[in-house]
């Protein structure tokens, strides 16, 4: 068993030594590495993949699901003559017809069995597998990827928003902010705290970020109004940081686990999410066309419809990439199918293909990042296997 | 340093020191404080259920045109308030309790048993889920405590109970096109993180059996009948290799005879034995505090006023001060409580006092008041609570917001004390009367390592 506990508190104990440095300090820009931008989306709560991408074309889909993922015939906009969108999303079908969309399907970290929310999005964000001993599994895959960048400083990766992000926790230095925080203090104050918190590791580097970021943030104009309004704003600031010196970034969009009135579960959240990429391509501009999004859940969820009119716990999923630098329009990945015999464990979708791959080979048409440093170190122990060739 | 007992239990087991109260100063009389925590605050779920029809009555008036939309805005905006009743009257009750260790054990058991409220009834509903499935078992065995939470509207709500069905029960099997089936969510998190643990020894097939055992149970606001066998999945239900219901038996008793045997497994005694520690002591708590616990928890089948004592007295509070990071709710309530702010006081406050002192500001902290982000509840890591934005939130607190609830505001020396006893550490020592005015030296206090962590 892996526990957030433990791997948040290797992650930190680490960080609070990289992060002496002296509150007031002002931030150096080292060069930064390349142009390109990577953002991670983590779907908390387990978002059914047959419902996002769905594989109408698959004729024991209607078996399955007698209200969900009912295809074309229900509204859903036709993807390519086998999969169709969750009408929640159709506000997204400019980006898959400009090629900027795609999904890969039948995907899955290497979390099988036990079906808990907060197990697989630990194991999703470590980025781990199943067999290494606890010890090992320190810190996020997004913090062993920044260790790897040559020139990164603490303003290269930044996580947005309120929640502690696993997946940025770690040695290298990143840092963390919520679009509503603010600190005003005046300078003896200032100096005061920084008097009180010196021999407290945790805080004195947690003021000395929010000092740090709190002063060099520009006013941001959002409109963070609305159902949306929460998504639109962490999309905007994390736009704001990725138009500067920030190349990685990463937020969560949680509520996914629609065990009744999926319809309604996800589509809230489909929104939230059409929001958040739309949100990045406007407010990124030119930067657009050399980032990928990818939005990534724990697990995916039972094929069969439960009787509550949404889905159980499941294996297999769908994982969303988006973006300028994304070869899009098409769906990635072999299809296991969904008859007799092709499910896993009789109830989900059979994974064909670990979802840390598609992260691995973005990491490396991105930053170059080598492959055997992807698989020893980032993703320790994976076989990234051939590439898919999911950026352009 | 060693503080004294007197400031461990009111730092460690209960919201802090307060210039209203003396600090217990023996383990009696921190025990006697859950005693008067089992007192419900009065919400219940007769109320919240009617408050539902009301709505449910308003909205279908609404579309037939015999409620205007501004009866409806209204109806809505009342209820809604009342989510900020609850909130007010639980600090409240912690302001006022002399030792606090009953009202931290209400914030402990109503996270591990975690809903979250997603509508203006349901924010009721979850006042009277602490009132009626946690606060009368405080005292008591745990075993009832589970089965009280486990069959709770709010629980059944929050967790799809509501819409599980016996896929072969009558209720389904007449209406054959209607696709009504089984939900395994609370079944799920009922073995995960109520009890068992997720390192625990089960299945998906106990998940499932569970999850089937569990159907009839069931929640209408317009009925309070608990458990209806027409919708209970037919036949007996294997659970970790015991068998339960099946032909002749009472539903309801066969779902608490498995929920007493998941309360009484030893994996549960571990698994709440190691919870308790790590909130009460350290993240990384003292072997001996949680074996001498689990022990307890073992000898006594799950009384939980045995565990609490176990607890209040254990020398590894005194081990491991200031080890915790006070969550936000913890830390409001120890700075109101330092401020000598009363309850009386927080519970006149208006809809935007308690948006601007309490409601926001929680939110800002990472600690929005009900609304865990899932069913395992709020983490403990004080890496989780002290990041950036989260810190920036609690030192802009504790600059505005003293001002607005104290006029003249404390001495900052005499605040210092009132706050931490002879606890404080000589740099904050220092600090404090440096400051430039009462304002920032009031702030310099609250916002300390010293006073956030216990």
């Amino acid at each position: 068993m892996i526990s957030r506990r433990l791997l948040l508190k290797s992650g930190a104990l680490a960080a609070c030594s990289a992060a002496a440095h002296p509150w007031l300090n002002t931030m150096t820009f080292a060069a930064a590495p390349g142009d390109n931008r990577l953002v991670v989306i983590v779907l908390r709560g387990a978002m059914d993949g047959l419902d996002v991408v769905q594989p109408y074309g698959d004729a024991n889909l209607r078996a399955l699901r007698a209200e969900l993922s009912a295809g074309p015939d229900k509204g859903a906009p036709d993807l390519d003559g086998f999969y169709s969108l969750h009408p929640e999303l159709a506000e997204l079908m400019p980006l898959w017809q400009a090629g900027q969309l795609a999904f890969a399907h039948a995907v899955a970290t290497p979390y099988r069995d036990k079906r808990s929310h907060f197990d697989g999005q630990d194991l999703l964000e470590a980025g781990t597998g199943n067999d290494l001993p606890i010890d090992q599994q320190k810190g996020g895959w997004l913090n062993r990827l920044l260790q790897d960048l040559p020139g990164a400083t603490g303003e290269t990766a930044y996580t947005v928003g309120t929640e502690e992000m696993l997946i940025l926790s770690g040695k290298a230095h990143a840092l963390s902010w919520a679009p509503d925080a603010r600190l005003a203090l005046s300078a003896q104050a200032k100096l005061l705290l920084s008097d009180v918190y010196h021999d407290d590791a945790l805080f004195r580097a947690a003021a000395a970020d929010a000092e740090a970021i709190g002063g060099s943030l520009s006013p941001l104009d959002i409109d963070g109004k609305g159902p949306n309004g929460d998504a639109a704003k962490l999309a905007a600031f994390t736009a704001n940081r990725l138009n500067g010196a920030t190349r990685i970034a990463a937020f969560s969009l949680a509520g996914w686990d629609s065990h009744a009135r999926q319809p309604q579960v996800i589509g809230r959240q489909l929104r939230q999410l059409s929001t958040a990429i739309l949100t990045l391509r406007d407010q990124l501009g030119a930067n657009w066309d050399r980032t990928t999004v990818l939005a990534m859940t724990e697990f995916g969820r039972t094929a069969r419809e439960n009787g509550s009119g949404g889905t159980d716990h499941g294996t297999g999923g769908a994982m969303l990439m988006a973006g300028g630098a994304v070869r899009g329009g098409r769906v990635y990945g072999d299809w296991p199918g969904l008859g007799d015999g092709q499910l896993y464990q009789q109830r989900d979708l059979l994974p064909t293909r670990d979802v840390r791959a598609y992260a691995g080979w973005a990491m490396r048409g991105l930053f170059g990042t080598d492959r055997a440093r992807i698989e020893g170190m980032i993703f320790p122990g994976l076989d990234l296997g051939p590439d898919p060739g999911i950026l352009l | 340093m060693t503080p004294a007992y007197p400031e461990l239990a009111a730092i460690r087991l209960g919201y802090g020191l307060s210039p209203r109260h003396g600090a217990p100063d023996h383990a009696a009389l921190v025990l006697e404080s859950v005693q008067a925590s089992t007192v419900p605050e009065g919400w219940t779920a007769e109320q919240a259920s009617r408050a539902q029809s009301e709505l449910d009555a308003a909205r279908k008036g609404v579309k037939e045109q015999t409620v205007s939309m501004e009866e409806y805005r209204a109806l809505n905006q009342r209820l809604n308030g009342q989510r900020l009743e609850v909130l007010r009257g639980r600090i409240a009750r912690a302001l006022d309790a002399p030792a606090g260790f009953g009202e931290r054990l209400v914030q402990f058991w109503a996270d591990h048993f975690t809903t979250v409220a997603q509508n203006p009834p349901q924010q009721i509903m979850a006042g009277a889920f602490v009132d009626e499935a946690i606060r009368p078992h405080l005292n008591g065995r745990f075993a009832d405590m589970l089965v009280a939470s486990s069959t709770h509207p709010m629980m059944l709500v929050y967790l799809n109970q509501n819409s599980s069905y016996g896929p072969n029960s009558p209720f389904v099997r007449r209406r054959p096109g209607r696709n009504l089936g089984l939900n395994e969510n609370l079944g799920r998190e009922i073995m995960e993180l109520h009890t068992l643990g997720v390192g625990a020894s089960y299945s998906q097939a106990d998940v499932r059996e569970l999850a089937e055992l569990l159907t009839g149970l069931t929640y209408s606001p317009r009925d309070p009948v608990r458990f209806r066998p027409q919708i209970a999945e037919p036949g007996a239900d294997r659970v970790l290799g015991r068998t339960y219901g099946g032909r002749g038996t009472d539903g309801m008793a066969e779902i608490a005879r498995a929920l007493g045997d998941l309360a009484a497994a030893p994996a549960t005694a571990d698994h709440i034995a190691r919870k308790l520690a790590v909130h009460f002591a350290a993240d990384d708590p003292p072997a001996a505090l949680v074996a001498d616990l689990a022990a307890t928890w073992r000898a006594s089948g799950g009384d939980l006023a045995q565990v609490n004592a176990v607890l209040a007295g254990h020398p590894a509070l005194a081990q491991t001060f200031r080890a915790k990071v006070r969550q936000p709710l913890d830390y409001l309530v120890a700075a109101l409580r330092a401020l000598g702010v009363s309850g009386d006081q927080v519970r006149a406050f208006d809809t935007p006092a308690t948006n601007q002192i309490l409601s926001g500001p929680l939110q800002l902290m990472g600690q929005p008041f009900n609304r865990a982000r899932g069913p395992d509840g709020w983490p403990e890591p004080a890496e989780a609570w002290i990041t950036p934005q989260m810190l920036s939130a609690r030192i802009a607190w504790a600059l505005r917001i003293p001002s607005k609830l104290v006029d003249p505001l404390p001495d900052p020396r005499a605040l210092l004390s009132a706050a931490l006893g002879n606890t404080a550490s000589p740099p904050l020592a220092a600090a404090v009367p440096r400051a430039e005015n009462a304002r920032e030296g009031v702030a310099i206090v609250l916002a300390s390592t010293d006073f956030i962590r216990r």
